[in-house]
């Protein structure tokens, strides 16, 4: 079992003041605040970047590379996701941000946009052949393929088992590169142009695949500001290098990945909590006659991603037109006979108390015995997201019952019975004895 | 030393917007006990079924899950109008669900035998103008 967890979210610890909004948002529980810092769960964490939205004080942030690592290659390319685009107003030529990437730097541009055409085909042929496993997931979206594996293990069997575009992307770039240039491998740098932090990880510690072709992975937000200097000019001269028409374009946005499969029995959804009610669903069976399911964990799509600038719903305006009078794929050479898994993808089921059945059954039974004692309010003051995973972290040894204010309140009438008269009038739901213990 | 767990839930009669409820809890609570997928996947199914029963054809009930080391047993128990023919009911494709259910996408026949497929035991007691029970049981090993 893999045991190594690399992400890109992390805590500032600095700027982290303790307070609880991240917890509730998490959709894993992975986060627990503890000493007045919030500390991440690292094999439960699966990079959507709720914290990253949702925290005030900027203490949980995606960690990526930087501009200057462009300075480590002696031949540069920039594989730009199709999101990339949209941050733009009035775009109405891809060509113009390309051309763009190239004056600020980049030697070479490929777009992640011909991989995903490239994805795509690879796709329906293998919908078509295998439909013993419909509704076949898609395994674009990185948080979505770690939250199957941590949390929907009968899904697994499930999974489209092809690399995402910028893997195949940077693979077919790196070889151009080399015929080109006759450079030797690792003079050539692939930087991928990415809209979330889970892409991030995804190319430092990709699944279904051995290594990754990919060398630095940059933000959008990075880039974007690098690029509008050199808008103007390229508008007026853009050179002639796209490639991807509509198909790898509208993989930026919902629906586009299952659109680009022209077949009309799937199901796409965006936005964390609806996939996870989807793939709740899924596992049930409550679906018939679907093909294939597109997920993406941020709203949107990709577009929605915490490492682009513009607002997702009005990228996706832009998208459509600027999609307007693209082809309907630019890619129409044979497929490079690469992209397909090679490393079997294993379950980590970390959701599970930890013990064997009956060890659990144990564990369960203390734990619902131990949440009793809890108001039931899960107000979060504890550090952890609720009541119930307060007494679980009881009974994994890392908090104590007096960790619920509730608890401490009681514990402390009762031990001075002195203060339990002006104790009462300010208990802290404001009534005497607190709230209701019975749900 | 806990030898068994349960789990109880109330089944509301009518409400649709909280049927499955029962199903999804249940599941949650199978998963942090390690319960192997495709055993969670049956059990979910089942209890589903017989949660979408109970808020059609009887006034609502209770359903109580058990599990011990060796088996998940389920007992779903209604106040219903009990069903007059249960051999009937078993068949796949039978419904008396009413117009309006079907409308939802519910009604299709398949409750009872679905219920039967996913689990290893299955018993019906029924008692018209009383009410039905029926218990189901996954093996674990």
């Amino acid at each position: 079992m893999e045991t190594n967890h690399i992400h890109s979210v992390q805590l500032d610890r600095e700027q982290c003041v303790g307070c609880t909004n991240c917890i509730k948002r998490c959709p894993t529980g992975a986060i627990r605040v503890r000493d007045r810092k919030a500390r991440i769960a690292q094999e439960l964490c699966i990079d959507c970047g709720e914290c990253v939205r949702i925290c005030q004080h900027h203490a949980k942030i995606p960690v990526y590379d930087p501009l200057s690592s462009m300075d480590d290659f002696e031949y540069r390319i920039a594989l730009p996701a199709p999101s990339l685009y949209v941050q733009f107003n009035n775009l109405d030529d891809t060509n113009i941000v390309l051309t763009a990437l190239r004056k600020m730097g980049f030697d070479m541009v490929f777009e992640v946009g011909t991989a995903a055409e490239i994805v795509s085909e690879m796709s329906r042929h293998y919908v078509e052949e295998h439909p013993e496993m419909w509704p076949l997931i898609s395994t674009a979206c990185p948080s979505i393929l770690k939250l199957i594996r941590i949390r929907f293990l009968s899904l697994i069997e499930h999974l489209l088992p092809i690399q995402p575009p910028v893997e195949i992307a940077a693979s077919m770039a790196r070889k151009k590169a080399m015929e080109e240039t006759g450079l030797a491998p690792e003079k050539i740098g692939v930087f991928f142009i990415s809209p979330c932090p889970a892409k991030v990880s995804a190319c430092k510690d990709p699944t279904g695949v051995e290594k990754t072709d990919v060398d630095r992975v940059l933000a959008i937000r990075d880039v974007y500001v690098k690029l509008l200097p050199f808008m103007p000019q390229s508008a007026k001269e853009p050179m002639d290098l796209a490639e991807a028409g509509r198909i790898g374009i509208g993989w930026g946005v919902t629906g586009g990945e299952a659109a680009g499969l022209i077949n009309d029995h799937y199901l796409a959804a965006d936005g964390i909590e609806n996939c996870i009610k989807v793939l709740s669903d899924l596992e049930d069976q409550k679906f018939s006659n679907l093909q294939f399911v597109e997920l993406d964990a941020c709203a949107g799509g990709c577009v929605g991603g915490v490492l682009t600038v513009e607002n997702p719903y009005s990228a996706k305006t832009k998208m459509m037109v600027l999609r307007k009078y693209m082809p309907v794929s630019g890619w129409h050479g044979d497929l490079p006979g690469i992209g397909m898994w090679t490393e079997e993808v294993e379950y980590d089921p970390v959701d599970s108390l930890g013990g064997g059945l009956m060890e659990n059954l144990r564990r369960m039974a203390r734990v619902e015995e131990l949440t009793k004692h809890f108001p039931g309010i899960d107000c979060g003051a504890c550090g952890a997201p609720s009541c119930s995973a307060l007494a679980e972290d009881i009974i994994k040894g890392e908090a104590k019952e007096t960790d619920c204010i509730y608890v401490l309140w009681d514990y402390v009438k009762r031990i001075s019975g002195v203060v339990s008269e002006i104790g009462g009038a300010a208990s802290p739901a404001g009534k005497k004895d607190g709230p209701e213990k019975d749900r | 030393m806990t030898d068994s767990l349960e789990f109880k839930y109330e089944v509301q009669e009518g409400n649709f917007t909280r049927a499955g409820e029962a199903s999804q809890d249940v599941k949650r609570k199978l998963k942090r006990l390690g319960v192997s997928p495709d055993i969670v996947r049956r059990v979910a199914i089942a209890i589903y079924e017989g949660e979408i029963n109970m808020v059609i054809h009887a006034y609502g009930g209770e359903i109580t899950v058990t599990v011990n080391d060796s088996e998940i047993k389920m007992v779903l128990a209604d106040r219903g109008p009990g069903i007059p023919d249960v051999e009937k009911a078993m068949q796949a494709g039978y419904s008396t669900a009413p117009e309006n259910v079907r409308n939802l996408g519910f009604g299709a026949g398949m409750g009872l035998p679905n219920m039967k497929k996913y689990t290893d035991e299955l018993s019906i007691e029924t008692e018209i103008g009383v009410g039905t029970t029926v218990t189901m049981k996954v093996y674990l090993q």
